[in-house]
């Protein structure tokens, strides 16, 4: 029988001791557990083969807000659109723009239980366009708390910007999928949501020349925070854009007053790769929403999802050995970043690892049939001396192997 | 005076052979035994505390560090990793039984790659040195700690160090793309590399200020960035501190993130001005350093709504550079701080806590009531957008009572840290120094959970011991 994710029905414990004694419990009785949000990522991993399941979803609310300190705490049910919904009413927002991945890597059968949650954006360290320029989902985490496959609750960091005291549980915990604790609390770092956006848009370059007109911008001192390449039928995907070939696009996000000055240097700068217009704050929020959310790879319903992160200048060649492939993708941070889809195929996803690893970068099976998520490496196979010490860390937290057994790897 | 572990007779005796074994390994060239050059290493840059190991080994290769890391698990030596020697909590302070491995010598850069904005070096290379590799074409690497002409990028690594520009570049953490590391074991493993964000599980953000706990580091890749076109600052008097920090929040809620921005106390302003001649104003009791970037016209637009703000809070000065030799002079005496406090007490002790910063106020009205109660002066310098604290404590270490009440007044201003929402250290590590106080900030299950990793990464704790986790129960 297949691994199944919707084995039996959610638990929903109402608050972080009750989540701690049902996990408790299922580690003296050496029970599995999946461990979810609201499912709007199930399909981001490997099946996980657990009688049982859990979710965040009950704990809920915004427990800390303090805008002048920069600084936010939640649990981990809340959605992240709550979040940023009270961040826009003071004027601030999430720093990583975190994707919302629901219509790609959602339950395989039926619907999530709800929007993406915040413990969810964290536990996948997913982050959007500015991830190129701001760091990741896991660099604005000043500070959790989680309960450990003991279940124990266990904390880290704190609510402060700066904090070096003992080991950063935080950015170890961000991407680990709940396999090592199940994240109850979140605290992180937000910033000023910026007065303006604008987008310099280059028409019709190929991947490389592209690439290279981001890599200027990148290294230009006029605070680029967004840089994708997206080839004519991506482009093509997205209103603002529409046919005329490739885009390359180069976000700005400034205060007003300074957008006029940093486009005008920034298209004199990439001036080189041709003449670039510029798309207004409207509609450069709609463009990026949707480089975020990888929309532009118009992925139809059986199709498999790939994203890599390679060295950028490396962007180029991946893309181009993966449609050798018969996969189709784009690029953000900068080349770095590569979004592909294409057939969900044992074949394809040997393509996207190859491609990964000449490209000196890691991928991430976003998405493909449970059968192939069971039975191929869903991220990069670790080195023996690393796989080793995963294996002990993972004992470190979980002693009994309960949460999200094989998610990440299988076997552990 | 904080306790520190008996030496084991077995390795003393045992020293000979040792040293022999090391040797075979890095080559004679690379080690030191003899006990006038050890007392080189005897310290860093927590120098109350002294201990002369048992032999230093300088490897120039990360297959040298393995070796000898290899064996010394074999045999079960303590082992003490080093860079520079700069640390402000005894991180790299030696035990008797134990060899140093310092990495200052695996200081080559590797590779600089503009186009894809990253620098690859040896574990030894110092962080002034990546900048200076790189400044040439306007690019620079961003974390600025003040002992950066010295300090290398391994130890940068190991406590994660931050620097004055923190607020809007971030720390050691997120300008970190990959590290070679070499495990107790002696087995090399590499994390990250030339692209973002880990796949699995993130060894790298595990890694990054472990303090040496969890490996020693001999390869390191960071991000380096573009410079931005031009910086300037300004200066603003306050007549109270509470003032002061009322400004800091508005400037915050503002929307502008400046690049720096700094606070001093009036004791730190005078040792300042008697020090640098910044002209610096005497009669405030808070001073504000701030710092913008961009074109001139953005420095001009930024600057101007920023004296709008403070405006609003009755400054007793307000200076704004109009250029960048103005800039310099605002800045000397902030940079000059802590040579200042010691030209005006013998010694002094530099605190590293952080605090939530809308508790500002409250955290400098109780410092200066704890001065009051021990007797100690304490001039306080900080960042204040991220409300990382300064306190430097001054004090005679020709006197053994004027340093033990130092000691207990600085744990008292660590533990008014934490209870302010804070935490023991915002980029100095917690080393000896703060080692016996981790229980005001951690819950036992929080400390568990830490010793658990650091045993699955170094089973027999022989990696900087006695260094981080209290050594109650330890």
């Amino acid at each position: 029988m297949p691994p199944s994710e919707a084995a039996g029905a959610i638990e929903v414990p109402a608050d972080e001791p009750a989540l701690a004694a049902r996990i408790a419990a299922a580690a003296r009785s050496g029970e599995p557990l999946a461990v979810w949000g609201n499912r709007t990522k199930e399909r981001l991993g490997r099946p996980v083969q657990a009688a049982a399941a859990i979710s965040t979803r009950a704990l809920v609310g915004i427990t800390l807000y303090s805008p002048a300190e920069l600084v936010i705490s939640a649990r981990a049910g809340t959605p992240v659109a709550e979040i940023e919904a009270a961040l826009a009413a003071k004027g601030q927002h999430l720093v990583a723009e975190p994707p919302d991945l629901s219509a790609l890597c959602g339950p395989e059968h039926g619907a999530a239980d709800g929007p993406p949650t915040i413990g969810g954006a964290v536990a996948c360290n997913l982050s959007g366009p500015r991830r190129i320029a701001l760091g990741a989902m896991r660099d604005q985490v000043l500070g959790l708390r989680a309960v450990n496959g003991a279940g124990e609750i266990i904390s880290s960091g704190g609510r402060v910007l700066k904090n070096v005291t003992g080991l950063d549980l935080c950015k170890f915990l961000a991407g680990s999928r709940g396999t090592l604790a199940v994240l109850t609390e979140v605290t992180l770092k937000v910033l000023p949501a910026p007065e303006a956006t604008a987008t310099l848009v280059l028409r019709g370059l190929d991947a490389a020349a592209g690439v290279s007109a981001l890599a200027a911008g990148l290294g230009s001192p006029f605070g680029v925070t967004g840089a994708a390449f997206l080839p004519a039928e991506a482009a093509a995907r997205v209103p603002c854009l529409g046919a005329g070939g490739s885009a390359t696009i180069l976000r700005v996000e400034e205060f007003a007053e300074f957008v006029p000055y940093r486009t005008e240097r920034l298209a004199a700068l990439v001036g080189v790769h041709g003449a670039a217009s510029v798309i207004d704050d409207a509609n450069s929020r709609v463009l990026w929403r949707a480089v975020r959310d990888a929309t532009p790879l118009g992925v139809t319903p059986e199709e498999g999802v790939w994203r890599l992160s390679v060295r950028p200048s490396r962007g180029p060649g991946a893309l181009a050995a993966l449609a050798a492939a018969g996969l189709r993708g784009f690029l953000d941070w900068g080349g770095g970043l590569l979004w592909a889809a294409g057939p969900a195929t044992e074949s394809a996803h040997r393509a996207v690892m190859a491609a990964a690893s000449a490209s000196g970068g890691v991928f991430w099976m976003v998405r493909a049939p449970a059968s192939l998520r069971a039975a191929l490496p869903v991220v990069p196979p670790e080195a023996p001396a690393l796989a080793r010490l995963t294996r002990r860390v993972k004992a470190a937290f979980d002693p009994k192997g309960i949460l999200g057994p094989g998610r990440l790897y299988a076997g552990i | 005076m904080l306790a520190m572990p008996e030496p084991k007779p077995e390795i003393l005796a045992r020293r000979e052979e040792i040293v022999a074994a090391l040797s075979a390994r890095v080559g004679p060239a690379n080690i030191i035994s003899e006990t006038l050059r050890l007392k080189a290493y005897e310290t860093d840059g927590f120098t109350a505390y002294r201990r002369v190991p048992l032999a230093v080994v300088l490897p120039e290769t990360t297959e040298q560090v393995a070796a000898v890391l290899k064996y010394c698990h074999e045999q079960g030596i303590r082992v003490v990793p080093r860079a520079a020697g700069t640390s402000l909590s005894g991180g790299a302070l030696p035990l008797e039984d134990a060899v140093v491995i310092g990495i200052s010598r695996m200081n080559r850069i590797l590779e600089i790659d503009l186009a894809d904005r990253l620098a690859r070096v040896e574990a030894g290379v110092t962080n002034i040195a990546i900048t200076r590799a790189v400044e040439g074409e306007g690019f620079f690497y961003a974390p600025d700690p003040s002992s950066q002409l010295a300090c290398m990028i391994a130890g940068n690594v190991a406590m994660n160090s931050g620097g004055a520009h923190c607020l809007k570049y971030g720390v050691t953490a997120n300008n970190l793309l990959g590290v070679t590391m070499v495990t107790v074991e002696g087995e090399v493993i590499t994390l990250g590399g030339a692209h973002l964000d880990a796949a699995g599980y993130d060894w790298l953000g595990l890694v990054t200020g472990s303090e040496g706990q969890l490996g020693i580091i001999t390869e390191v890749t960071v991000r380096i960035l573009r410079a931005a076109e031009g910086a300037r600052a300004m200066l603003v008097g306050f007549a109270a501190t509470d003032v002061a920090a009322a400004a800091v929040a508005d400037i915050i809620a503002s929307g502008i993130i400046p690049v720096a921005l700094e606070f001093m106390d009036r004791p730190c302003i005078h040792a300042c001005e008697a020090f640098a001649h910044a002209g610096y104003p005497l009669e405030a009791e808070a001073l504000l350093i701030i710092e913008v970037e961009g074109s001139k016209p953005e420095q001009d637009a930024l600057l101007a709504r920023l004296a709008a703000i403070v405006e609003r809070h009755a400054p007793t000065t307000l200076r704004i550079a109009q250029t960048a030799e103005e800039s310099a002079a605002i800045w000397k005496g902030r940079k000059g701080a802590f040579g200042a406090v010691g030209r005006i007490s013998p010694d002094y002790l530099c605190m590293d806590g952080t605090i939530p910063p809308g508790r500002l106020p409250e955290a400098m009205r109780r410092i200066a009531a704890l001065s009051a109660q021990y007797g100690l002066q304490v001039a306080n310098v900080f960042h204040a957008g991220d409300g990382n604290l300064h306190p430097l404590i001054m004090f005679d270490a020709n006197d053994p009572e004027s340093f033990s009440r130092a000691e207990a007044l600085g744990a008292e201003i660590l533990r008014l840290c934490v209870e302010l929402g804070g935490c023991l250290s915002g980029e100095h590590g917690v080393g000896v120094e703060k080692r016996d106080l981790m229980t005001t900030q951690f819950r036992p299950a929080d400390l568990d959970q830490q010793r658990r990793i650091k045993t699955a990464f170094d089973p027999g704790w022989i990696l900087n011991p006695h260094k981080v986790f209290p050594l109650v129960d330890a």
